[in-house]
């Protein structure tokens, strides 16, 4: 498989009146051609900052205190503001989180849409917008002729997004960044824009980095998952890996949140509230809300262990020299289930040998 | 929970509600167009539906932030748009709070976090002292997972979810007895998502709040909603028991709405398979909202009635034979 994009040992910090907010505490992963990566994880975790650090997008105040980002043989982390932007939009798009900040509020959105292709291609006015409205249609903007003109403020918040995504794909880019693009639209539209994704993914081989809260669109859209906490990643695995047989508690309490058919109490929420990053604890940043913490999560950060070539956490749990644990009800269930589902794979795969 | 309607009392009323923007121009826009529900105190009414289709639009029509095209909006039995004296208007805006769905356009950004809380506590005069009002302020950011030290941070230094708690504790600062919340977990993870549902209904026990809770996630939409309204292109296609919305929805809109909702199960993901909507082709019919079965209402016409009664009974007789 070819990395399209490597980071490595990645961590950024903030400056702020509070002090300096550890944010990104050495993240690490790849990206493969044509796949789509899904970033999980507790809101502050760093899964933004991540994102837009590839982009070079961050804040004023923020310090990129060491690692490297490539992408063809080069180290994002060390080009010029001038090559970036000839690599935004073109090579990496983003679509970013909140769709109102990434639209421009006086200038119409037809020409918003069509700006990225006159900015990176030669290309005369009318052919980028002909572009654009086909794309705006393509996005599932109703009408979309007649609403070139409109300007972004006219527009409902899903539709106000479905323009950023238009933006984002109008240039076919080698790696498509989308900051929860789905979050503000309903499950129909959603379901447009994934097939959408998948379609365009499937043409143009882009590999995607979704980040999303909503764990049934990770099952929907991930061929790999990595899961943050505190600012680095604690679980990556192929999408099966971690619905189904996830390592890390702090895995085991977010599969855990999501209301099932069957709940009627209140809903599982993790205890405790997310680490302080302005002073990051030792150790596992996990183990004050971890009900299964041992004496060594308190004093030194776990190391990744594999459970597979593609699966691999960062817990204690993990050791040989670790006690086992029973994980939560849900997740035994989830881990049945999924024996279930490779049991009747099996005698499909023997019927089918058979005939 | 609504367990006998007629000794619940409305605290919402909105009759026939239409909006339109660009009114009679050449983009006009139908955004609500001719809606009725009423809201119980106490309850939760989710309001789901596409994109576009008025959800925002019609909450923003009930605090009052546009003029209705038509229609009337009763809040605790007062027309809301012949409210003049403006005592009664402060007091209509502190008792009916808006939390919004876009966390990032609704907070000022050249204001620390606590006076951002305390905004409306300062307005209504809710605090006693300076003392009271810190104590207030304290109370609200952990009351929504946030810790003190937040309160003298500026906005733009949160994440996304943390800012929309922000806009969370904001509003109950103001002591509402109706919320109107526009999407507000969309932006949050699920731990927190399911914090915030917690606290929204350990809130609503205590203090009788009642909610009207839009959202596109409707799995946590019919946990949260009592009943649930279906909004397609600025109309309500069917309103009901969310169980019941949930397991038997019966309108195609709903259905296909149903059939989108991706499961945190990458194996049911691969098998899913959506039902696309095709509206129906105009064939001039009137049609109205009208009740198939008790508490359960359909946008249809006469003639339908009874056709989506039977749909409805066979769907229920299905599961029955599921479960035997
Ligand atoms: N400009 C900034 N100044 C100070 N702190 C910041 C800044 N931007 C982000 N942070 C902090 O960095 C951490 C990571 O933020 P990030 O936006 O990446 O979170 P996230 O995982 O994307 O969360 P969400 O799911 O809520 O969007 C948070 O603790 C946040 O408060
Ligand atoms: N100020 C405005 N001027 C013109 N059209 C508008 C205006 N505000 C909203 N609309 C239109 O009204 C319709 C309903 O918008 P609304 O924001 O209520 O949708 P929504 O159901 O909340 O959608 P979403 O789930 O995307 O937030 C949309 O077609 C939108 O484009
Ligand atoms: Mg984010
Ligand atoms: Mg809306």
């Amino acid at each position: 498989m070819e990395k399209v994009l490597e980071v490595k040992d990645l961590k950024i910090s903030f400056d702020t009146f509070a002090g300096k907010v550890h944010a990104i505490r050495g993240v690490e992963f790849d990206l493969y051609r044509g796949e789509t990566l899904a970033i999980v994880g507790e809101s502050g975790s760093g899964k933004s900052v991540t994102t837009r650090s590839i982009m070079r997008l961050l804040a004023k105040n923020a310090n990129v205190d060491s690692g490297t980002i490539m992408f063809k043989n080069e180290d994002l982390n060390k080009k010029d503001d001038k090559a970036m932007q000839k690599i935004r939009g073109r090579d990496i798009a983003m679509i970013f989180q909140d769709p109102m900040t990434s639209l421009n509020p006086t200038m119409t959105i037809g020409k918003q849409v069509a700006e990225p292709l006159r900015k990176h291609e030669k290309i005369s006015k009318k052919e980028a917008m002909n572009t654009a409205l086909e794309l705006l249609r393509l996005v599932g903007i109703p009408d979309a002729e007649k609403r070139l003109n409109n300007y972004p403020h006219q527009f409902s918040g899903g539709q106000r997004q479905r323009i950023v995504i238009a933006i984002a794909l109008i240039c076919r880019p080698e790696i498509l960044i989308a900051d929860e693009p789905t979050t503000a639209l309903d499950v129909t539209i959603q379901a447009q824009i994934i097939e959408l994704m998948k379609d365009i993914q499937e043409k143009i081989r882009t590999s995607i980095i979704f980040i999303t809260h909503d764990l049934g669109v990770v099952a929907n859209v991930a061929d790999r998952v990595a899961v943050m906490y505190g600012g680095r990643i604690v679980e990556i695995g192929t999408s099966e890996e971690i619905f189904y047989n996830p390592q890390h508690p702090y895995t085991w309490g977010l599969l855990s949140s999501m209301p099932t058919l069957e709940t009627q109490d209140s809903l599982y929420a993790i205890p405790g509230s997310p680490p302080d990053l302005l002073d990051p604890p030792t150790g596992d940043a996990f183990y004050p809300r971890n009900e299964f913490a041992m004496q060594i999560d308190t004093e030194e950060t776990p190391p990744f262990f594999e459970i597979s070539p593609t699966h691999k956490a960062a817990t204690w749990l993990l050791a040989p020299q670790a006690p086992k644990v029973t994980p939560p009800q849900e997740i035994v269930n989830r881990h049945q289930h999924f024996q279930k589902i490779m049991k009747e794979r099996e005698l499909v795969q023997k019927k089918l040998r058979e005939v | 929970m609504v367990a006998d309607k007629t000794q619940e009392k409305i605290i919402l009323d909105v009759e026939n509600l239409k909006q339109y923007f660009n009114e009679g121009q050449r983009d006009e826009v139908r955004a609500v167009d001719g809606i009725s529900f009423q809201i119980f105190e106490g309850e939760t009414f989710g309001l789901v539906g596409e994109s576009g289709c008025g959800k925002s639009t019609t909450g923003r029509s009930i605090i009052r932030l546009y003029h209705p095209t038509a229609g009337k909006i009763e809040f605790d039995g007062e027309d809301v748009s012949k409210i003049k004296r403006r005592a009664d208007m402060e007091h209509f805006r502190r008792d009916v709070q808006m939390i919004y769905q876009d966390p990032y356009a609704s907070l000022n950004p050249r204001m620390k976090v606590r006076d951002i809380i305390a905004e409306g506590i300062d307005i209504h005069h809710l605090a006693t002292d300076v003392d009271d009002r810190n104590q207030q302020v304290n109370d609200l950011l952990e009351l929504v997972g946030l810790d003190r030290s937040h309160g003298t941070r500026y906005p733009h230094e949160f994440s996304g979810g943390q800012r929309q708690r922000i806009g969370i504790a904001r509003a109950l600062a103001m002591q509402p007895k109706f919320i109107i919340c526009d999407e507000p977990i969309s932006a949050l993870d699920v731990s927190i998502q399911a914090q915030v549902v917690n606290l929204l209904m350990e809130l609503q026990q205590k203090k009788k709040l009642t909610y009207l809770f839009i959202a596109h996630d409707l799995s946590m939409v019919k946990y949260i909603s009592d009943r649930i309204g279906v909004m397609y292109y600025g109309k309500l296609v069917e309103v009901g028991k969310s169980e019941e919305i949930y397991n038997f929805g019966v309108h195609p809109y709903t259905e296909s709405l149903l059939s989108a909702i991706p499961l945190p199960d990458p194996e049911h993901e691969r098998t899913r398979r959506r039902i696309v909507y095709k509206p129906a082709v105009n064939d001039g019919a009137e049609r109205e909202l009208r009740e198939i079965s008790e508490g359960h209402f359909v946008y249809c016409s006469e003639e339908e009635v009874p056709v989506f009664q039977k749909k409805l009974a066979d769907k229920k007789a299905q599961t029955e034979k599921v479960e035997v």
